[in-house]
C-alpha cells in the first residue's frame, strides 16, 4: 500500500476528503506504477500532474519522499523502500511560486 | 418576470451574479473554484441552465467543468485536448519553429441550438468541438494546418485562439481571431479556412499590410447583420460589411484606439462600444478615468459614456472577453475590471454602477437573459 499526499487543489478537484489518499500498486511501486493508480481511481487529475502528451511531470509539480527531492528521478525508477513500504507518503507538491 | 445571470472569470475562481429584471440589486455568488484562473465561463443559448467552464493553472494546467443547473453545482468534464495529426511547428520569438503546445482554453463558445455542441479556443491557437456536452473534444485541425500557420507567432498574452463567431444565418460560417496571427473565416463548417485581414494595418510588424500577423483583441457581430463585424485591433478599431472581405478603420474621434473589448448593442446593430485604453505600454484608461465609448453610427462617430464610472485615479484593465450585454428591452450593458469591479448599465450605458466590487482581476464577463 502506497500513501500518497496530495495539494490541496487536486485534492478538492478530486474531491478526497482525507489527506492521504492509500494505493495499491502490483510489484515494486515506481513514480510511473503510482501516478497510473492514481490517475485511474480518480481520472480528473489526468493532465493535471503529468502533461497528456508527453507524460511528462507538469513543470511546476514536484515529488518529495524520505526528506528527498524525487522529481529529476526516473520515472520508472523503484520508490524508496520506506514509501514501498507504506512507512513514508509520497508527496506531490506544487512548487512555490515566490515573489 | 425576465431575469439575469452574469458569468464572471477571474484570476482567483468563478463567480456567478443574479438580478431581476431591474437589474438594481444583485446577488453574488462564488468564488466557485477558488484559486484557479477562469478564463472563460459561458452558457448554453439553446439550454440556459447549461454553464461550461474553462478552469486552468500553472501548476495543475486545463480542467474543464460544467453546470446543469445554472452554476449552483458543478461537474468536471472532458479536459483531453490533443491537437490532431502532426503537431507541426509555429515560429517562436526568436525566429526559430517550435511546434505547438497546448497550454489552455481561453474561449468556450456554445451552440446556439444543441446544448451538448461546445466549441473551444486554445492557446497555442486551435479550435475544438464536442459535441458530447463536453466530455470528448475533436480539433478541427484545417486551421492549425493553414498555409500560413508556420508564420504564426504568439503575443505578449501567448498564441491565443480567443474569439469564436458563429455566422446565425449560415451555421458553416465561422469566425475565429488569434493573437497574433489575425481573423480566420471558416464556410464549410471549420474543413477549411481563409484569414479575413485585408484593410489592417499593423505598423508593428515588418510589413503593416501582411494577410496575417495582425493582433486582432476581438471581435463582434450582431446576429441580425451576420456579414458585419467589428475589431478591435492591438491599435484601431475596425469595421467590415462583408464577412471580413475588407476592413476600414472606424476609430474615428476616439481618444485613443488601443483597447481589448467590444460589443454591440442586443437591438440596435450599429451601436458598438469599446474601452478605450491609453497604449499597448500603459494597460490603463487614459487620464485615470474609466470611459466607455459608444458609437451609434456603426463607428467613427464615438461618445464618452462616464455617468457612475471612476473619473479619476482609476488604473484598470479591461480585458477581451470581460464585456457583454443582454437581451431585455432596455439593453444592458456589462465589463469587468482587472481591479475586480463587474459595472452593469440597464440603460445602454448612460448610468453605470459596480455590481461587486471586490474581486480578483477579472478575465470574463457573460451574461444570460433568462425568461
Amino acid at each position: 500500500m502506497i500513501r500518497v499526499v496530495l495539494p490541496s487543489h487536486l485534492r478538492t478537484l478530486a474531491r478526497i476528503e482525507s489527506t492521504e489518499v492509500a494505493l495499491d500498486v502490483d510489484g515494486d511501486a515506481t513514480q510511473a506504477t503510482v501516478l497510473d493508480a492514481l490517475e485511474e481511481r480518480f481520472p480528473v487529475l489526468c493532465g493535471a500532474i503529468r502533461d497528456r502528451t508527453s507524460g511528462r511531470r507538469r513543470p511546476f509539480i514536484r515529488f518529495f519522499a524520505c526528506r528527498r527531492d524525487l522529481s529529476h528521478e526516473s520515472p520508472d525508477a523503484p520508490l524508496p523502500g520506506a514509501v514501498r513500504g507504506g512507512d513514508e507518503p509520497f508527496l506531490i507538491v506544487g512548487a512555490i511560486a515566490g515573489g | 418576470m425576465s431575469s439575469v445571470r452574469v458569468l464572471v472569470g477571474t484570476r482567483k475562481g468563478a463567480f456567478v451574479l443574479r438580478s431581476d429584471g431591474t437589474r438594481k440589486s444583485w446577488q453574488v455568488d462564488g468564488p466557485f473554484f477558488p484559486g484557479w484562473e477562469i478564463y472563460h465561463v459561458n452558457g448554453s443559448p439553446a439550454e440556459p441552465n447549461r454553464i461550461y467552464v474553462s478552469q486552468t493553472s500553472g501548476w495543475f494546467g486545463q480542467q474543464m467543468q460544467r453546470s446543469d443547473d445554472g452554476g449552483n453545482t458543478w461537474e468536471p468534464i472532458g479536459n483531453e485536448f490533443l491537437y490532431a495529426g502532426e503537431t507541426g511547428t509555429h515560429q517562436w520569438y526568436d525566429g526559430t519553429q517550435r511546434p505547438w503546445e497546448f497550454k489552455r482554453i481561453w474561449h468556450l463558445e456554445p451552440s446556439a441550438t444543441d446544448p451538448d455542441v461546445v466549441h473551444a479556443g486554445a492557446e497555442d491557437a486551435a479550435i475544438f468541438r464536442s459535441g458530447d456536452g463536453g466530455k470528448t473534444w475533436t480539433e478541427l485541425a484545417a486551421l492549425r494546418n493553414h498555409d500560413s500557420a508556420p508564420s504564426w507567432q504568439p503575443g505578449a498574452g501567448g498564441m491565443c485562439l480567443h474569439t469564436i463567431i458563429f455566422d446565425p444565418k449560415d451555421p458553416q460560417r465561422i469566425f475565429v481571431a488569434i493573437s497574433a496571427a489575425g481573423a480566420f473565416r471558416s464556410d464549410d463548417g471549420g474543413q477549411s479556412w481563409k484569414p479575413i485581414n485585408r484593410g489592417l494595418v499593423s505598423q508593428y510588424i515588418p510589413d503593416p499590410g501582411a494577410e496575417v500577423g495582425h493582433c486582432v483583441h476581438r471581435l463582434a457581430m450582431h446576429p441580425s447583420r451576420p456579414n458585419v463585424l467589428f475589431m478591435q485591433k492591438h491599435w484601431d478599431v475596425m469595421r467590415t460589411d462583408d464577412a471580413g472581405e475588407s476592413w476600414r478603420e472606424i476609430s474615428g474621434d476616439l481618444p485613443t484606439d488601443f483597447g481589448f473589448a467590444i460589443d454591440v448593442h442586443a437591438h440596435e446593430p450599429d451601436t458598438v462600444y469599446v474601452v478605450p485604453i491609453k497604449s499597448d505600454e500603459q494597460h490603463f484608461p487614459l487620464e485615470g478615468a474609466l470611459r466607455v465609448y459608444r458609437s451609434r453610427s456603426g463607428g467613427n462617430q464615438w461618445e464618452p459614456l462616464t455617468k457612475g464610472l471612476p473619473q479619476r485615479d482609476c488604473y484598470v484593465n479591461v480585458l477581451r472577453d470581460a464585456m457583454a450585454v443582454d437581451d431585455l428591452d432596455s439593453c444592458g450593458v456589462y465589463f469587468g475590471t482587472t481591479g475586480g469591479q463587474v459595472y452593469a448599465s440597464a440603460d445602454a450605458g448612460e448610468t453605470w454602477s459596480a455590481i461587486v466590487h471586490d474581486l480578483p482581476a477579472v478575465l470574463s464577463v457573460e451574461v444570460q437573459t433568462l425568461a
